[in-house]
C-alpha cells in the first residue's frame, strides 16, 4: 500500500484510524455488498469502454472526411479500384452523402450499431463476414501468445530472481535482450533455424497447435522479456518484504515463499500491463501473420490498408478497439482477483 | 550455583557468535563474538538503537541471518548445535521449536492473504492434523491472543485490522505450535500504549507458560515490565548484561547510561536529553536551569473556539473525528497533545494548519480570522505557522537536493541570491546541520538528519507557531533526545511556540507546558503538564497512564500505583 493512495482517500492518519472500524465492519457485511460493490465497478468500467468505442467510431468517421478524394470513393474501394458511377451513386445513397455531415454522421454510427460494417470490395464479401473469418485465427494467435509469455515469464522470473549475482545477472540479461528483439527478425531468425534447418515446425501456415508454436513465440518472447522485467523488479522488492522473513521463521523454504507469497505481489504490475500487452500483440500479428502466411485479421488489415479497401480497415480498426476495451475489463477484474485488498478497500 | 551448572540449564545459548556480510576485504562485522542465554520461562532482553546488530543476532538465532552472511561461533539450542545445521533440518525447527514475531505485523504479514491463511500457515507446513482441525486450531489462536470474533477476523485481510488485532494475528503465527522459544523483534514499536500493554501481557503470559522469550527491543521501559535479565548492544558488542533491575538501576557502562538518559519522561523536564554533541556547540548548563517562559498576560497568540469536523466513512455514516475542541496557544509555550491512534489529535493539527477546514468553530491567529479565510487571504498570513511531519522523508521530493527544499521554503520577497543562501546558512546553523549537507538528497540522509532538515525547513519563513506531528516518533531514543533537545533550544533562541502532538507520553511530558489529552475527538482533560501528569482528573487519562509501561528499577511490574514520575 503506498501512502499516496491512502492519502487520497482519507484526509489524514487520525481519520485513517478512526475509519477502521468501519471498514472492518463492511468485511462483516453479507457478501451482498461487496458484490453490488464489484458489479458498481464492472459497469463503470463498461461504461468507459462504451465511450471509448464510440470515439474511436467517430475517429474513423472523421478519418474517412478528412482524406483527400470523396468519402464515396474511399468507401468504394479507393481509387485504385476505379468505381463506376452507378456504384459510386448506390454508396452515395447508402451512406447519405449528399445530405448535411450532422446527418452523414448519424446514418454511419446508425450502421455501425447493427454491425453492418460495409462491403469490402478487395475481399468481395461484407466485412463483418470478413472479420467473422478471421477473428479466430488472431484470436488464438494472441491470446496464445500472452498465456506464452505470462508463462515465459513467471518461470524465468521465479527460477532466477535473486539467485546469486551471476544467475540474477544472466535472468535480468535475457530479459532485456528478448524484451527489445524486433519481432520480423525474430521471426525470420525463428524460422530459419526452427522450421527450415531443424524442421521441427512448420514454416506457414500449419494446422492446429503445431502451426501456433512459430507465430506465438515470435510474438510472446518480446512480451515475456518485457513482463520479466517488470515482474523481477516487484519480485525482488516483495522478497525482501518483512513478511517473507515472517514466512521463513514459521519454517517455509524458498521455494515455498517464492510461490506462495512472493509471485502474487510480484505478477501484480504485469496484470495491469496485460491489457497493453494484448495490444502491442495485435499489432504485432500483423507481422506475424503476413511473415507466417497465416489468416487472420492482421493480415485483413494489411490487406485493407495497401488496398486502399476503406470500409475493411475501419472494419479491423473498430474490432480491434473493442477487443482492447474487452481487455481492460477482463485485465480489471482479474487484478480483483489476485489482490484482494481491492475488493474490500471499497472505492 | 556455578556457571557452567548455569550453562547447562539454557534452552539457548550463543558463545562468541560473529555475524559478518561480504568476504575478503569488503566483508563487514555486524555482530562481533557476542555471548548470551535464555532458560525455560525465562526473558531476554536484547536493547540498543537501530545498527547496533540486535536484529541481525535475533535473525542468526533462526539462520536466516541474510543472504551473504556468514555466521560463526557456537549456538546450542536444546541440545542441537545450531551452527550445523542443513536447511531441511532448520526448516524443522523454525516454526515448531522457535516461534519469530517481527516489528509492524502490516509488512511481516502478506498482505493480500486473509490473516486467518497466515496463522494456518505454519500448521500446515509442520503437517499438523488436517485442514478442519487446522481452522479450528487458528480461531482458537486467536481467541487465546485476545481477538474478538475470530471467525470474521480469520477472514479478513492484515490491512482490514487495527494496529492492536494485527500485532495479535502475527503473535498467533509465532505460538501456533506453542515453541519453546519466541523471539520477538520489536514487538511493541509504534503501537499505542494501551495495546503495547496488552501484546506485553500476551507475551508475559507465555513466559508464565515456561517458555522461553528473548525480546529485541530499543525501549528501555517495555525492555523493564518484561524482561528477567537485559543485554546491552552497541556496534555489535554486548557492552553489557545481568539481571534486569542492575542494569537498568545501577547501569556500569556509559552507553547504557547514556540510554537511560535519553528516556524523555517527568524526570527530564527543563534538562538535556542528550549529549551536546551536536555543532552547534552549546553548553548545557545555560539550559539545564532555565524554567521555560511562556508570557501569559499578552493576549493568545493562537484561539480555536469549538471545532468540529465530521467526514463519512465508507459505510456511509458520519463520524465527528474532532469534537468541540477549543484551546489557547500564547506565545513561547508548548502545548502538548496527546491520545491515541484516532483521537482527532491530527485532524485538530490540520485545522490549525487551516489545510483542513472545520465544520463547526474556527481558529483565531494573533486575535484575527485565521480559519474562517479564503485560502487568497491566508496565504499572506501563512508564514506564521509552520509544521513538521513525523515522516518528512515522504513530505520531501526525493529528487529535491536539501539546498533546494529549504531554498523553496523560503518567502518568496527575499530575493537576492546572497540573501537566500545567507539565510539557509543560518537555519542550518539553527538546526545543527553542516553546510556539506545542501547538495545531498533526503534518502542519503539519517532519520535524524532527515528530521532536522524538516525542521529547517519549518523554520525558514521566521514562524511563530510550528505544528509538531508525532516529530520524534519514528527516530531512535537517543536521536531522538537529540531532536527534542533541538526543539526545546530554537524555542528558547526563537521564542517559538509549539502545538506538540503525540501518543508517546514521555515526550509529552517532558516537552510540555501544558497538555490537552484527547479521545474519540474530545478534549477529555487540559492544563498544565505537572498537574495533568501527577494527578490526572479525566478517567481516561488515569487509565492512559497507568498503561505506559516505564522503566520499572525493581525488576517486576510493580509499578501499577500511578507513580508515572519517579522522581517525585
Amino acid at each position: 500500500m503506498t501512502s499516496a493512495a491512502a492519502d487520497s482517500q482519507v484526509p489524514d492518519e487520525g481519520l485513517a484510524r478512526a475509519a477502521e472500524p468501519a471498514s472492518e465492519l463492511a468485511v462483516g457485511l453479507p457478501p451482498g455488498r461487496s458484490g453490488r460493490r464489484r458489479l458498481r465497478r464492472v459497469l463503470s468500467d463498461v461504461i468507459g469502454g462504451v465511450i471509448v468505442l464510440w470515439g474511436a467510431a467517430t475517429l474513423t468517421f472523421v478519418a474517412v472526411h478528412l482524406m483527400p478524394g470523396s468519402p464515396a470513393v474511399a468507401y468504394a474501394g479507393g481509387v485504385g479500384s476505379h468505381p463506376s458511377k452507378s456504384v459510386l451513386n448506390a454508396i452515395i445513397q447508402e451512406y447519405g452523402l449528399n445530405k448535411p455531415i450532422i446527418v452523414q454522421y448519424l446514418v454511419y454510427m446508425g450502421k455501425l450499431l447493427h454491425g453492418n460494417l460495409g462491403y469490402s470490395v478487395s475481399q468481395q464479401m461484407p466485412v463483418s463476414q470478413v472479420i467473422a473469418l478471421n477473428v479466430g485465427p488472431t484470436a488464438e494467435l494472441t491470446l496464445g501468445s500472452l498465456v506464452l509469455s505470462w508463462v515465459l515469464a513467471v518461470v524465468w522470473t521465479v527460477l532466477t530472481v535473486r539467485r546469486g549475482r551471476i544467475i540474477s545477472a544472466i535472468g535480468s540479461g535475457i530479459e532485456v535482450l528478448t524484451a527489445s528483439l524486433p519481432q520480423y527478425w525474430l521471426g525470420i531468425i525463428l524460422l530459419e533455424v526452427l522450421a527450415f534447418h531443424l524442421g521441427l515446425f512448420p514454416a506457414t501456415g500449419g494446422s492446429g497447435l503445431q502451426g501456433l508454436v512459430l507465430p506465438s513465440l515470435t510474438l510472446a518472447l518480446p512480451i515475456a522479456g518485457f513482463l520479466g522485467q517488470i515482474t523481477r523488479e516487484e519480485f525482488e522488492s516483495a522478497l525482501e518484504q518483512p513478511f517473507v522473513t515472517s514466512a521463513r521463521a514459521r519454517g517455509m523454504s524458498d521455494w515455498g515463499v517464492r510461490l506462495r507469497h512472493a509471485l502474487r505481489h510480484a505478477i501484480l504490475p504485469g496484470v495491469t500491463l496485460s491489457g497493453w500487452a494484448l495490444g502491442a500483440l495485435i499489432s504485432g500479428a500483423v507481422i506475424v501473420e503476413s511473415l507466417f502466411s497465416r489468416n487472420g485479421l492482421g493480415n485483413t488489415l494489411l490487406t485493407g490498408v495497401t488496398q486502399q479497401d476503406m470500409p475493411l480497415t475501419i472494419g479491423v480498426v473498430l474490432i480491434v478497439a473493442v477487443v482492447y476495451v474487452v481487455a481492460t475489463i477482463l485485465v480489471d477484474m482479474v487484478y480483483q482477483l489476485v489482490d484482494p485488498r481491492l475488493r474490500s478497500a471499497g472505492q | 550455583m556455578t556457571g557452567q551448572r548455569e550453562q547447562d540449564t539454557y534452552l539457548l545459548s550463543a558463545t562468541d557468535l560473529r555475524v559478518s556480510f561480504g568476504s575478503g576485504a569488503a566483508a563487514r562485522e555486524v555482530v562481533s563474538g557476542i555471548s548470551f542465554g535464555v532458560r525455560a520461562g525465562e526473558c531476554l532482553a536484547i536493547v540498543g538503537q537501530s545498527g547496533s546488530g540486535k536484529s541481525v543476532t535475533a535473525r542468526a538465532l533462526l539462520g536466516l541471518a541474510g543472504d551473504g552472511s556468514q555466521v560463526s561461533g557456537q549456538l546450542e539450542f536444546a541440545g542441537l548445535d545450531l551452527t550445523s545445521m542443513s536447511e531441511r533440518q532448520w526448516r524443522a525447527i523454525r516454526g515448531v521449536r522457535i516461534g519469530f514475531i517481527l516489528q509492524d505485523a502490516l509488512v511481516s504479514l502478506d498482505a493480500v492473504r486473509p490473516v486467518g491463511r497466515e496463522i494456518a500457515e505454519p500448521l500446515r507446513l509442520h503437517k499438523y492434523g488436517n485442514p478442519a482441525t487446522r481452522r479450528a486450531r487458528v480461531i482458537e489462536l486467536l481467541r487465546q491472543v485476545g481477538v474478538p470474533e475470530p471467525e470474521m477476523r480469520a477472514r479478513q485481510l492484515p490491512g482490514e485490522l487495527s494496529g492492536g488485532l494485527r500485532q495479535r494475528a502475527l503473535i498467533a503465527t509465532a505460538i501456533a505450535l506453542d515453541p519453546q522459544l519466541l523471539i520477538a523483534d520489536e514487538p511493541t514499536t509504534a503501537l499505542d500504549v494501551t495495546i503495547q500493554a496488552q501484546i506485553i501481557g500476551l507475551l508475559r503470559e507465555s513466559k508464565r507458560r515456561g517458555r522461553a522469550l528473548i525480546v529485541i527491543s530499543h525501549d528501555l521501559a517495555v525492555v523493564s515490565t518484561l524482561a528477567d535479565r537485559v543485554a546491552v548492544m552497541r556496534d555489535g558488542e554486548i557492552v553489557e548484561q545481568g539481571r534486569t533491575a542492575d542494569i537498568l538501576g545501577n547501569p556500569q557502562h556509559p552507553y547504557t547510561q547514556s540510554l537511560l538518559d535519553a528516556i524523555p519522561s517527568a524526570h527530564s523536564r527543563g534538562t538535556r536529553l542528550s549529549e551536546p554533541a551536536t555543532l552547534r556547540g552549546r553548553l548545557p548548563a545555560s539550559f539545564a536551569a532555565k524554567q521555560r517562559e511562556s508570557d501569559r498576560d499578552a493576549p493568545p497568540l493562537l484561539t480555536a473556539n469549538g471545532l468540529v469536523k465530521r467526514y463519512k466513512g465508507p459505510d456511509g455514516k458520519v463520524r465527528t473525528v474532532v469534537d468541540k475542541v477549543s484551546f489557547e496557544l500564547w506565545p513561547g509555550e508548548t502545548l502538548g497533545v496527546v491520545g491515541e491512534s484516532g483521537s482527532g489529535k491530527t485532524t485538530t493539527g490540520r485545522i490549525v494548519l487551516a489545510v483542513t477546514r472545520p465544520d463547526e468553530g474556527e481558529v483565531l491567529l494573533n486575535g484575527q480570522p485565521w480559519t474562517n479565510l479564503t485560502e487568497g487571504q491566508r496565504r499572506s498570513r501563512r508564514r506564521h505557522i509552520g509544521v513538521v511531519y513525523q515522516d518528512p522523508l515522504s513530505s520531501f521530493d526525493p529528487r529535491w537536493t536539501v539546498r533546494r527544499i529549504l531554498t523553496d521554503a523560503l518567502p518568496a520577497e527575499q530575493a537576492s541570491a546572497r540573501a537566500r543562501a545567507e539565510r539557509i546558512r543560518e537555519l542550518l546553523h539553527q538546526v545543527g546541520l553542516s553546510e556539506d549537507m545542501l547538495e545531498r538528497r533526503p534518502l542519503l540522509l539519517s532519520g535524524g538528519q532527515r528530521q532536522r532538515v524538516a525542521i529547517a525547513r519549518a523554520l525558514a519563513p521566521a514562524p511563530e507557531i510550528i505544528v509538531c506531528d508525532e516529530p520524534v516518533s519514528a527516530l531512535d531514543v537517543s536521536i531522538q533526545a537529540q531532536v527534542l533537545d533541538l526543539f526545546a533550544d530554537l524555542q528558547d533562541e526563537l521564542g517559538l511556540s509549539y502545538i506538540f502532538i503525540s501518543h508517546d507520553l514521555g515526550v509529552i511530558h517532558h516537552m510540555s507546558d501544558r497538555v490537552l489529552v484527547m479521545t474519540a475527538g474530545r478534549v477529555v482533560e487540559q492544563g498544565d503538564a505537572d498537574q495533568i501528569f501527577s494527578h490526572p482528573a479525566a478517567p481516561y487519562t488515569q487509565r492512559l497512564l497507568e498503561a505506559l509501561p516505564r522503566v520499572a528499577l525493581d525488576g517486576e511490574l510493580a509499578d501499577r500505583e500511578p507513580a508515572y514520575d519517579r522522581s517525585a
